[in-house]
């Protein structure tokens, strides 16, 4: 399905959710349309992750109210795996490690899946094999990580590569990175930003989760929110995430306590 | 997370059934006179009676071990029937037209090739139903080349020196209190004998189907491979789903004399017993391997998937020097079931190897332990060990254990081992979930890597039902 420029792909309207009983978004507001970048930034405990949890269906979390439309669809009718096969990905901020399941299969069944529910042909191991190889330059990765397990004795910034690689493979629409820069060196940074600029597109959509102004160095959004205490606070562009850094978090939230119009 | 998990259809244990087939059986109880008794009813040679006698009296003397992780009610041993065997006229068939169409039928259901067109063409099988041997194919081919695989019943008249020879020496009439038992009151089971310098053909295999409520299954098996001689063989077990339980105490004896190799695997699915514990198969083992000759090698496979209680080491006795012993095991245990389970690696002669690789899944509320053996003796220079022990724990209620034994008693050898814990937990799916990948494949997926290493070793035909049989125990777990 092509995206126009201007299409809605995200929609969330006054979301709350809660883990284990404790509300932690409490109605929290956002559009992302194709083609746009977007980062959420905001202090511990602001729920950032929550959010990228909670659209990407993760059970430890449960939604008590609002509504998120994703591609006109409602995004909770879908299951997780479902909701990957229509392009939604998350970056995770601590890949797991899976002993015994070699990244190579691990890629081509995640890849496969999405094929199959869009009608294609699944690949076979060498032709999957070809295509992957090929990737693997998005992220300049070894082509000896393929044969290892996933995530097994690799390294922070390997880890993080490799969600980029999946995210080369399945090529989502909407592409969540969940503090992708946390535990990053300033080259493996780099070539986590390119590769993630590569694969931004007028039809997709990229939402980065992230503390540091820094990766929005490398990665420039189009608009920042700042979130506190389950909600956005105020959006701005690319400068609001300088401002931040300058002023801190305490600045914007008490801007919010008192009231000021945005 | 799809909510599909608990909707997963669990597979009922599809081996449940019973054969409905008229069956010979002795009244419950034991004593001396039963063991006459059996001895009598298959016609065996003196020396047989002697042996069995010796063992009863010397089970007597002993009391049941407690020291396993596991629990179970208290067994009456006189509740239990000591002989059960399908009707039917006192020789041996000669060709499986003779057997009776039930028991071809079971087997069949089984999916145990014993008809001429169903048979896999490079394995030999025979089938054990009940305490009898009732059909052995290719014995003729592998007559041809002084291979013997026969029943140990038939065994005992035809090659009774042998026999005599041999049983018991890889383990003694009072090696364990179960193995006493088995000793005197042992049905039936396989007799395999390769004789010098010959590669058996085919893979050799026998299917054991307990059938009879109430009766124990006391198979006893021997296999002596001689100088130079290679020989692969493969056990299968099933059996009916009863409310009670049944006791499997089981004896494997292997000898392997100088450049011989024997190897060994087994896929066991006895039944398990349901969802709460009731009914289920004990599986109490007793199966050793003598390396008797320099440079032999006994290598166990042995995939468990199934009884109540499932205890048992496969255990490498290294005499020889540069003998090589190996023990690769996958055990699951599920629902209520649990298992104590390793191996014990004696090394005797000099540069003796010994290699264990030991996976263990527990789901549901099992419990599941290895516990193993490494003895390094005192003239066993140059020899070394490396171990392995990994568990999988699946869900929050499962229970794994290791108790690793290891005695060094002489400082020229190298004792390695290693263990890891794993899990498949809400985190785990989730993340393959996030890529797209059912929770079905995804188990499956971890499952299959968690357990390659010792899969590889199965003979190839049985690698396959391997997985699929693991996969199909599983269904339900998660969640």
């Amino acid at each position: 399905m092509i995206i126009a420029n201007s299409d809605v792909i995200l929609s969330v309207r006054n979301l709350t959710a809660d883990v284990d009983g404790t509300p932690i978004l409490k109605g929290l507001n956002l559009e992302i349309k194709a083609g746009e970048i977007h980062a959420i930034m905001g202090p511990n405990g602001s729920g950032k992750s929550t959010f990228s949890k909670v659209l990407a269906g993760h059970p430890a979390y449960t939604v008590t109210g609002g509504e998120v439309i994703y591609k006109g669809q409602n995004l909770f009718d879908l299951d997780p795996e479902e909701r990957s096969r229509s392009g939604v990905f998350l970056a995770f901020q601590y890949p797991l490690e899976i002993p015994g399941v070699s990244n190579l299969d691990f890629l081509r069944v995640s890849f496969n899946s999405k094929r199959k529910h869009e009608g294609l042909d699944e690949l076979d191991v060498f032709d999957f094999d070809d295509l992957v190889r090929e990737r693997l330059d998005v992220v300049k990765m070894d082509p000896a990580f393929l044969d290892r397990s996933v995530n097994e004795g690799f390294s922070g910034g390997e880890k993080k590569r490799n969600e980029i690689l999946q995210m080369a493979l399945l090529a989502p629409t909407l592409a969540i990175l969940d503090e992708t820069d946390s535990g990053l060196d300033i080259d493996a940074l780099k070539i986590v930003a390119n590769g993630v600029n590569q694969l931004a597109k007028p039809e997709n959509a990229t939402l980065m989760i992230t503390h540091y102004q820094r990766l929005l160095d490398y990665i420039v959004p189009d608009f920042v929110h700042v979130m506190s205490e389950g909600k956005i606070l105020t959006t701005g562009g690319k400068e609001l995430a300088q401002e931040l850094e300058a002023r801190g978090y305490d600045w914007v939230k008490a801007e919010d306590v008192a009231g000021v119009a945005r | 997370m799809t909510a599909t998990v608990e909707n997963l259809v669990n597979q009922p244990y599809k081996y449940g059934f019973v054969t409905d087939i008229d069956v010979e059986t002795i009244p419950k109880g034991l004593s001396e006179d039963v063991v006459r008794l059996i001895s009598a009813k298959k016609n065996e040679p003196q020396f047989m009676l002697d042996f069995r006698l010796k063992a009863y009296r010397q089970w007597l003397k002993m009391s049941e071990p407690d020291w396993p992780h596991v629990h179970y009610p208290a067994i009456d041993y006189q509740d239990i029937t000591y002989y059960s065997a399908p009707k039917a006229p006192e020789e041996k068939k000669q060709s499986l037209d003779e057997v009776d169409p039930v028991l071809l039928e079971t087997f069949d259901k089984l999916g145990i090739p014993l008809s001429e067109q169903k048979r896999l063409s490079n394995v030999a099988v025979d089938a054990v139903f009940d305490s009898v041997s009732v059909a052995t194919t290719f014995r003729k081919d592998l007559a041809k080349e002084g291979v013997i695989f026969c029943s140990i019943s038939e065994a005992l008249h035809d090659y009774p020196e042998l026999v005599e020879k041999y049983l018991g020496s890889v383990v003694p009439i009072n090696d364990n209190f179960f193995s006493a038992l088995n000793a005197a009151v042992f049905s039936d089971g396989s007799f395999v004998f390769i004789p010098k310098g010959v590669k058996c053909p085919m893979e050799l295999s026998t299917y054991f189907r307990i059938n009879t409520e109430g009766a124990g299954q006391f198979e006893r098996t021997l296999i002596i491979a001689e100088e130079g001689s290679q020989v692969s063989y493969l056990e299968g077990c099933t059996a009916p789903m009863f409310d009670t339980n049944q006791l499997h105490a089981a004896v494997v004896e292997l000898v392997a004399l100088d450049d011989a190799d024997i190897k060994y695997s087994t896929v066991q699915n006895w039944f398990a017993g349901d969802e709460n514990g009731k009914g289920g198969i004990y599986n109490f083992v007793t199966k050793r391997g003598l390396c008797a000759g320099k440079n032999s090698k006994i290598s166990w496979t042995q995939v468990e998937t199934g009884s109540a209680i499932t205890w048992k080491y496969p255990s490498c006795v290294l005499v020889g020097d540069n003998s090589i012993g190996e023990f690769y095991s996958v055990a699951l245990t599920n629902n209520m079931q649990q298992a104590d389970t390793g191996t014990k690696m004696i090394h005797v002669g000099k540069n003796t190897r010994s290699t264990i690789i030991s996976k263990g899944i527990s789901a549901g509320r099992s419990q599941n332990s290895y516990r193993g053996l490494v003895r390094m003796g005192p003239k066993a220079d140059g020899s070394r060990n490396y171990s392995q022990c990994d568990s999988m724990l699946i869900g929050s209620d499962a229970e794994a254990n290791t108790f690793p034994y290891i005695q060094v008693q002489n400082n020229r050898t190298k004792v390695e081992h290693e263990a890891s814990t794993s899990k498949i937990g809400e985190d785990q799916l989730f993340y393959f979930a996030q890529r797209g990948i059912s929770t079905e494949d995804a188990v499956s997926m971890m499952i299959s890597g968690f357990c390659k290493d010792v899969f590889n070793q199965l003979p190839m035909e049985f690698a396959v039902e391997a997985d699929r049989l693991l996969s199909l125990k599983l269904e339900g777990s998660v969640g």
